[in-house]
């Protein structure tokens, strides 16, 4: 019997061994082809981990707009997707491969500005042009010449935040912030500065707390939060966490707004903080209600299609998937070759280009220039409009 | 500092480190018995919890069915485990053990995450015990007083299964000597199944206790509490069953109280129970309560 078992056991190993091989064959296969009638662009997301959630809505978008344009330069596009899961260290493997091993000649990604920071240099040395979609961290794109973005920032996402909490008749605040996460600390730092600075006073942020990576458990900072009696909570956080601080917040009775930044804008958070999720506030890049453009008009109308009821709203994260690929497509028809020196530079050239999120011009950082966002809140278990915020 | 917000704290810190003591003992029993440390304890207790919102959700059952159901798959799950990932490495060294036992943890995580997508599942709404009281200005849910009380009553449980029982006789004699007791004619398989049967249901129960407080389910949910009530486990004296209950609210209860009284440093959390791990094995490496174990020459 045992023999029998490590019998099929080493036979199961040895034919997995075969079929790793088998793999390893078609990929160079592929690309030796791909030279001739393939242009493989990466696609570097979180699937798993604790941005996994928001890692897949983007991927969808992109996958989107690699159904609506399949081709550039007269061949075909085959998206090369690999799982950064959420983690530094994973993201600088998966970026390595898709150069090294799958040679894409352009990469889009990443939510999470973390992974896409630790990417960014093997990015930039091995010049291949990078288009994030909704990494909102400034450092993504200072000082590399090859990451792009196509959405807002985290200072003015920041200030966009502190600046609704102010009109809301908010005088003091209270920020939780995820330790080590670039995304969250970023965006927290960025509000607190924006809020000390429209109330005029120093103390006005009254608790600035911390938490790690896969924490569950916010009941001793949320406790001391309460004891200080903020008018308002600042929670910059994944999908995953989000839900955790709101139910427990609205458990230990604190009854002030909670607000988040873009990722909350995710139906998981709906879903896990129940009733307790009504009345967040969160901004966002985009509202499928008012599409600013012609191209976003169609993308409404057929990912409403695409999607068929599997989410409720149009996911913003989609949606500037969509753009960083067509984005990115652009640049590559207007180069002419897929080389990646040439994309840049016909990244850089890009001029009032029609996106789903609006008109993207970049700046000479590679940021999209956009100065709108959009502030949602949660009504009746959906994500609802508040309003358009505009910071010149 | 009011004496409410004390009392919330101290409230937060008993709930949460009677959750940490509730898993500790699954950890601290296989441990006793085998002297192997169960690296897929915690991934156990995250499928229970994805078991539970598979009943209550897919399923719509009632929460009283889907916990009797949720027990049995985990049960079940346990055993599996042991017979595929342990049985086989009964005699062989056991680092071979180990490493099987980190394997399974790393099958489990990554079957669950292929499964179900990292997109985190609401745990089902258990009313009863997510509506929250208010006693004296501090807030609970009745989850949170539940807990402790459940923890109790199993440590009482436990207890009672290996002092006076039959098959407890037989489970201390199997931790004593291994070789000896099967000499004796005690069916070694059968008592550890009965520990891992134990241990997987403690987890299912720590699960839904887990998941009304912590309603996002993920796969890797169960990473971050195993590594901690490993340490509860090993502060209390692995293989001591009390010690390990002790160890984790002195675990819950530290990292708690960090955050209330030096709240500068609320993200050095988890780096409090590492800290504590690094100086129980410094100073005091059998733990609390652990007995002094002589080597057999």
């Amino acid at each position: 019997m045992k023999r029998l078992l490590s019998l099929a056991l080493s036979a199961t190993m040895v034919i997995s061994l075969f079929t790793g091989c088998t793999k390893q064959e078609q990929a160079p296969a592929t690309s030796t082809s791909g030279d001739s009638d393939v242009i493989k662009i990466g696609v570097f997301e979180p699937l798993t981990g604790e941005n996994g959630g928001g890692g897949l809505q983007e991927l969808d978008g992109i996958k989107y707009a690699n159904k609506m344009y399949p081709e550039v330069l007269g061949k075909k596009v085959e998206l090369v997707v690999v799982d950064n899961k959420s983690d530094k260290g994973e993201a600088t493997t998966a970026v390595t491969r898709l150069i090294e091993k799958e040679g894409v000649v352009a990469i889009i990604g990443s939510y999470g500005s973390g992974v896409s920071i630790a990417a960014g240099d093997i990015i930039k040395n091995a010049k291949i042009p990078a288009m994030g979609a909704s990494c909102t961290n400034p450092m993504v794109t200072q000082g590399n010449d090859f990451y792009f973005r196509a959405c807002f920032l985290d200072p003015f996402q920041g200030e966009v935040m502190a600046n609704y909490a102010i009109q809301q008749g908010a005088k003091t605040a209270a920020v939780i912030m995820q330790n080590g996460d670039d995304y969250s600390v970023g965006l927290g730092n960025f509000f607190i500065n924006s809020f000390k600075k429209l109330t005029g006073n120093d103390a006005s942020v009254v608790d600035i707390s911390e938490f790690q990576v896969n924490d569950t458990d916010f009941n001793a900072i949320l406790t001391n939060i309460k004891a200080k009696n903020p008018d308002v909570i600042f929670a910059p956080s994944s999908a995953t966490t989000a839900p955790l601080i709101i139910k427990q917040a609205r458990a230990l009775g604190i009854t002030c707004p909670i607000m988040g930044g873009d990722t909350w804008e995710n139906p998981a958070v709906v879903e896990v903080a129940g009733a307790d999720a009504e009345g967040i506030v969160l901004s966002t890049f985009f509202d499928e209600n008012d599409p600013a453009t012609e191209e976003a008009k169609s993308f409404v109308e057929g990912y409403k299609k695409e999607l068929a009821g599997k989410e409720p709203i149009i996911p913003a994260v989609a949606a500037l998937g969509y753009d960083a690929y067509i984005l990115m497509l652009d640049a590559i028809e207007r180069a002419g070759s897929t080389d990646g020196v040439a994309i840049r530079d016909a990244l850089n050239a890009t001029k009032d280009f029609e996106g789903v999120t609006g008109v993207i011009n970049f700046t000479p950082e590679g940021d999209a220039d956009k100065n709108i966002a959009v502030i949602k809140t949660v009504k009746g278990g959906q994500f609802v409009y508040i309003d358009s915020v505009e910071v010149k | 500092m009011t004496l409410e917000t004390f009392l919330q704290q101290l409230a937060n810190g008993i709930s949460l480190g009677s959750l940490y003591s509730l898993i500790a003992i699954g950890y601290t029993m296989v441990y006793g018995i085998l002297r192997l440390i169960n690296f897929a304890h915690g991934d156990i207790f995250m499928m229970a919890a994805y078991f539970m919102v598979f009943g209550m959700v897919n399923f719509s059952l009632p929460w009283y069915i889907s916990i009797i159901i949720v027990l049995i798959a985990t049960i079940a799950l346990g055993v599996l485990l042991e017979r595929v990932a342990y049985k086989p490495l009964r005699d062989a060294p056991r680092m071979s053990i180990m490493i099987s036992a980190i394997g399974a943890s790393f099958l489990l995580e990554n079957l669950a995450t292929y499964l179900f997508t990292g997109v985190p599942k609401g745990f089902p709404d258990i009313t009863f015990l997510t509506n929250s009281v208010t006693i004296a200005g501090v807030s609970l849910s009745v989850a949170t007083i539940i807990t402790p009380v459940v923890t109790i009553v199993c440590l009482f449980l436990v207890l009672f299964i290996t002092n006076k029982t039959k098959i407890g006789m037989a489970m201390r004699a199997v931790s004593k000597d291994f070789e000896t007791a099967r000499l004796m004619g005690i069916k070694i398989n059968r008592v550890i199944s009965t520990t891992f049967i134990i241990g997987s249901s403690l987890a299912a129960v720590g699960a839904v206790l887990w998941g009304s407080k912590y309603p996002s389910i993920i796969p890797l949910m169960g990473v971050m509490p195993g590594l901690k009530c490993f340490i509860a486990a090993v502060l209390g004296g692995i293989g001591n069953t009390t010690g390990a209950v002790l160890g984790g609210f002195i675990l819950g209860m530290a990292e708690i109280m960090l955050v209330t009284f030096l709240p500068a440093l609320t993200g050095y959390r988890d780096a409090i129970a590492f800290i504590i791990l690094i100086v129980v094995l410094l100073v005091k490496p059998t733990g609390l309560l652990g007995e002094k174990v002589t080597d057999k020459v």
